[in-house]
């Protein structure tokens, strides 16, 4: 099974986006937790883009294919922004006191929780995304 | 999402519905500064309906969190769903909020 979806960045798109992946999930044979978990990485990893990538709404495209059987889902996330490097974005100030807490770069930390894989990649001047979602056995 | 606020005693009971993300998140921030601005700071958030939520709804929430502790308020959570609980945990957020099985325990506890 192959899904491919297409749409300019904007937040009012997100919901397309993840009604998207979570159908592709539950025809890949996941669970409704995992394919929760499946939208939430992809929603961060999309709002990424529009925020960080492409610097607000309306610059450039999203693509994304779904790729799945047997209880796996590898989803794949192109963007023709600039060129992201990961190792950039600080991990977020988790906290035992709120007034110490800082929550930006919670959206990576949140796909790198959730996915079994997260691999960012650029080539051709796209920006690149797999994740993999595996069924617990 | 949709968003409704009542007074029950002396708190804000503010019921969320649908869903929170990066297009929702700045209009629940924007109604919970309005409360805080109005000096209403002792808030229960009434997450029952809310069907999902990203990092954006969460920061929405911190944000709103740090200015009413700032005055001696809170802001407390009532009813959040297995997949919000758990995002609030993958965040540390467990601990740093409030968290009550119901809207009216939630009331109850300030």
């Amino acid at each position: 099974m192959e899904r491919k979806l297409s749409v300019p960045g904007r937040y009012d798109r997100l919901e397309q986006i993840c009604d998207f992946v979570v159908q592709a999930a539950t025809e890949a044979g996941l669970s409704d937790a995992d394919a929760s978990r499946c939208q939430l990485a992809v929603d961060e990893a999309c709002t990424n883009i529009i925020e960080h990538g492409y610097g607000g709404e309306n610059r450039g495209r999203i693509e994304i294919i779904c790729e799945g059987a047997d209880g796996e889902m590898t989803i794949t996330i192109q963007d023709w922004a600039k060129r992201f490097d990961p190792s950039s974005v600080p991990e977020p100030k988790l906290s035992a006191t709120v007034e110490d807490m800082g929550i930006g770069g919670l959206g990576i930390y949140f796909m790198r929780q959730v996915m079994d894989a997260v691999e960012f990649s650029y080539e051709n001047g796209s920006n690149k995304l797999v994740l993999v979602k595996r069924r617990e056995e | 999402m949709e968003i409704s606020t009542e007074e029950v005693k002396s708190v804000s009971v503010m019921a969320v519905s649908g869903r929170v993300d990066s297009a929702t998140a700045p209009d629940l921030e924007t109604s919970l500064k309005k409360l805080v601005e109005a000096e209403k700071t002792q808030i229960v958030l009434d997450l029952k309906n809310v069907e999902y939520m990203s990092s954006a709804g969460l920061r929405a929430m911190v944000s709103t969190l740090k200015a009413v502790k700032r005055v001696n308020g809170d802001l407390r959570l009532a009813s959040p769903s297995p997949r919000v609980e758990e995002v609030l945990r993958l965040a540390g957020l467990t601990s740093i909020f409030s968290i009550h099985p119901n809207r009216d325990e939630a009331v109850a506890s300030f």
